[in-house]
C-alpha cells in the first residue's frame, strides 16, 4: 500500500491543446478517492496516467514516494479495472487471475495460494475453470476484480468499472466494493461519471470538469459546500438550483425549498411538472417574473403538488451564493 | 423458417439434386476413366462402370508416370505438390500476422504508408508481375527448387488484410491489461493476439493450401525437371498431343490423384475453416 501524488499534472495530446490543465492532489495511504465527472473531462485520461498508459506532459505522479513518470506499468506495482473487464477471452477464469503472476515469475505454489485466496474473497472458487464468454457480467466483474487482487498491488485503478452492469448489480458490486476495500485497505482510485456511486464509495473525491479539478474533498463536503456552480449542478438529483440575483446566482438544493402561504414566500414557482416519487415528490418549474431559471424542489409526499403556482420558501442558513460570471463560490 | 408447403420442397430438392448431379458426375466420369484400359475408354461409348485396372492403373502412375508422355514418378509430384501446399500456407500465416501485429499494434513512422503499399498488391495478379519475379528466383538460382515453388508466392495481402482487420477487433483494453499484467509485445503476440486469431489462421491455412496445391503457371515457368514438377503440371506433361496418343486412363488415375489431398483437407478442417469465416471470438 502507498500514498499517490499528483503534482501539477497535464496531458496534451496536441502541443498547446490541453485535455488536463493541472491537477494536483495527495492521497494518502489506504485512502479510497473517486475520480468525478461528466464523460469528455479527462477523469479516464488522469486515471491512465496514474496507470502508466498514457504518458504525462507535465507534472509528476508519485506512487509510494517514488516518481513514476517514466516507468512502464509493470513497474509501478498498481492493478487496473478496466470498463469492459478487458478478461483474455481464451482463457479460464484461474488463468485469467494467474498471467500477471506467471510473468512476474512467481512459484506455482505462491500462485495458486493468491488465486485460491482471491476466489474465495470474490466467491469464484467454483467458477476457475470457467472461460469469460461462459459468465454473466457479474461475474466477469468479479474475475476482473480478482486479476486486480492476486497482484497485491500497492494502488487500485478501476475505470468505471460498473457501468455495464445493470441497475441492481451494480448497487450489489458498490457494496462488495466497500466491502473489500475495508478488508484489504489498499490505496484506490475509481472513475466514474455516477454521483451516487461517488458518493457512496469515496472517502473524499475529485469532481472533474473540461480537465480541471473543480473541487476535492468528502462528499458530503461538496455537497454542502460546492465550491462552482458546475459541481453544484452535477452533484444531487435533482441538482442545486441556481437563480440570478443581484447580479450573483443564488444556490438553493431541491430538498430546502418548502411550500409556504404566498405571504411569507421567498420565491414563487409557475410548476409544469409533478413527479410523485412515493417518499416524496418533485416538482419542476420556472421562477415567475425571471425568465428562464428552472427550479425544482422536493416536497414531502404529504404536500399535495399541482401544476401552477406555488410558493416556496427557504432557511438563509441553506443557501450558496456564485458569482455569476466566474461561477465561484461566494464565502458570507 | 418453418413452411409446410411441399411443392416448395420438392422443387428445392430437385435443384439440389441437380447441381450435385452436375458437379458429382464429370468427378465420377473421372474415376470410371482411372479404373479402366486405354481401349476401354476409346470405345464410344464410353463404359460407366469401373473397370478392372484399378489398382494397374494407379500403381503404373505412382511408381512411373505415363507411358508415352512424361515418365516422371507421381508419387514424386504428389511430394512436391505437399511440400509446396504446406509451405506456403504456413510461410503466408507466419509473414502476415506478423506483418499485421507489426502495423496495428506498433506506432512507428509511415505505419500506413506500408500498410497501404502492401494493400496495392492486391491489385496486381501474380501474372502480371510473373515475368520479373522469373528473372529474379533466376538470378538467385532458385530454379528447379522448393525455394523457388514456394518462396515468390508467400507474401501475400490478403492474409495481411485479414489478420489487420481481425486485429482492429481486439480490443485495446486486452492490451493494455497485458502491459499492466507485464506482458511485453512478443508475449503479448504468443499469449493473447496468436490463440485468438487460431481460427483466422485455420481458414487462411484452407485457402492456402487448395492455392499452392492448384498452382499452375509459376511451378510451369521454374521447374523443368521432372523431380521437382508438381502434380498439376504433372498432368500436362502427360499429354503428349493427338487425342489418340494420349494415355486418357493414367492421366484420369492422376487427376483423381491430384484431387485427393485438397478435398481431404477441407473435409478435416471444414469445421475450423468456417468458424474461422464467421465467427468473431471475442
Amino acid at each position: 500500500m502507498a500514498a499517490v501524488s499528483l503534482r501539477d499534472v497535464r496531458k496534451s495530446y496536441v502541443a498547446d491543446v490541453p485535455v488536463i490543465h493541472g491537477v494536483s492532489m495527495e492521497i494518502a495511504d489506504g485512502e479510497f478517492v473517486v475520480i468525478l465527472g461528466p464523460s469528455g473531462c479527462g477523469k479516464s485520461t488522469l486515471l491512465r496516467m496514474v496507470a502508466g498508459l498514457e504518458r504525462i506532459t507535465a507534472g509528476e505522479i508519485a506512487i509510494g514516494g517514488r516518481v513514476v513518470n517514466e516507468l512502464e506499468p509493470k513497474d509501478r506495482d498498481i492493478a487496473m479495472v478496466f470498463q469492459n473487464y478487458a478478461l483474455y477471452p481464451h482463457m479460464s477464469v484461474y488463468d485469467n487471475m494467474a498471467y500477471g503472476l506467471r510473468i512476474r515469475g512467481l512459484a506455482q505454489s505462491e500462485i495458486d495460494a493468491r488465486v485460491q485466496k482471491a476466489a474465495g474473497i470474490l466467491e469464484l472458487t467454483g467458477l476457475l475453470a470457467r472461460k469469460p464468454r461462459e459468465m454473466s457480467g457479474g461475474q466477469r466483474q468479479r474475475v476482473a476484480m480478482g486479476r486486480a487482487i492476486v497482484r497485491e498491488p500497492q494502488v487500485f485503478l478501476f475505470d468505471e468499472p460498473l457501468s455495464n452492469l445493470d441497475a441492481k448489480l451494480r448497487v450489489q458490486m458498490r457494496g462488495e466494493l466497500q466491502a473489500l476495500h475495508r478488508r484489504l485497505g489498499t490505496t484506490s482510485l475509481f472513475v466514474t461519471h455516477d454521483q451516487v456511486e461517488a458518493m457512496t464509495l469515496a472517502q473524499r473525491m475529485i469532481v472533474m470538469n473540461a480537465g480541471r479539478a473543480e473541487q476535492i474533498g468528502a462528499p458530503l463536503e461538496i455537497y454542502a459546500r460546492p465550491a462552482t456552480t458546475f459541481v453544484a449542478g452535477f452533484i444531487g438529483s435533482p441538482p442545486m438550483n441556481l437563480i440570478p440575483r443581484e447580479g450573483r446566482l443564488l444556490g438553493i438544493r431541491p430538498e430546502h425549498l418548502e411550500p409556504c402561504a404566498e405571504s411569507a414566500a421567498a420565491i414563487i414557482v409557475e410548476v409544469d411538472l409533478v413527479e410523485p416519487l412515493g417518499a416524496d415528490t418533485l416538482v419542476y418549474g420556472r421562477v415567475a417574473g425571471s425568465e428562464g431559471a428552472r427550479v425544482a424542489a422536493r416536497l414531502p409526499a404529504t404536500h399535495r403538488a399541482e401544476v401552477g403556482r406555488l410558493a416556496l420558501r427557504y432557511d438563509p442558513g441553506n443557501v450558496h451564493w456564485f458569482d455569476a460570471v466566474s461561477g465561484k463560490r461566494i464565502e458570507a | 423458417m418453418i413452411e409446410n408447403r411441399p411443392l416448395l420442397t420438392a422443387f428445392s430438392h430437385a435443384v439440389l439434386i441437380l447441381g450435385v448431379l452436375a458437379v458429382a458426375f464429370p468427378l465420377y466420369v473421372t474415376f470410371v476413366a482411372s479404373t479402366l484400359t486405354l481401349e476401354q475408354i476409346m470405345t464410344v461409348p464410353m463404359p460407366l462402370v469401373p473397370g478392372t485396372q484399378f489398382l494397374e492403373n494407379y500403381s503404373q502412375v505412382l511408381a512411373a508416370g505415363s507411358t508415352k508422355g512424361s515418365k516422371a514418378a507421381v508419387s514424386t509430384m504428389l511430394f512436391n505438390s505437399t511440400v509446396m501446399a504446406l509451405v506456403i500456407p504456413l510461410g503466408k500465416i507466419t509473414v502476415s500476422i506478423l506483418a499485421a501485429f507489426a502495423i496495428v499494434y506498433f506506432r512507428f513512422p509511415l505505419r500506413n504508408f506500408f500498410f497501404w503499399m502492401i494493400f496495392v498488391t492486391l491489385m496486381l495478379p501474380v501474372e502480371v508481375r510473373i515475368i520479373p519475379t522469373f528473372k529474379v528466383v533466376a538470378d538467385l538460382g532458385m530454379l528447379n527448387s522448393y525455394a523457388g515453388l514456394t518462396v515468390p508466392l508467400i507474401a501475400s495481402a490478403t492474409a495481411t488484410f485479414l489478420f489487420r482487420q481481425f486485429f482492429l477487433t481486439i480490443p485495446d483494453e486486452l492490451a493494455e491489461a497485458a502491459r499492466v499484467d507485464g506482458a511485453g509485445p512478443m508475449r503479448f503476440f504468443w499469449d493473447v493476439v496468436v490463440p485468438l486469431s487460431k481460427t483466422s489462421m485455420a481458414a487462411l491455412f484452407v485457402i492456402q493450401f487448395i492455392y499452392g496445391w492448384n498452382q499452375y503457371l509459376w511451378p510451369l515457368l521454374i521447374t523443368s525437371e521432372e523431380s521437382m514438377y508438381t502434380t498439376v503440371i504433372g498432368i500436362s506433361r502427360m499429354l503428349v498431343g493427338g487425342d489418340a496418343a494420349n494415355e486418357w486412363n493414367l492421366i484420369m488415375a492422376t487427376a483423381m490423384l491430384a484431387l485427393l489431398p485438397p478435398a481431404l483437407v477441407v473435409v478435416l478442417m471444414q469445421k475450423w475453416f468456417v468458424k474461422g469465416l464467421v465467427e468473431t471470438e471475442k
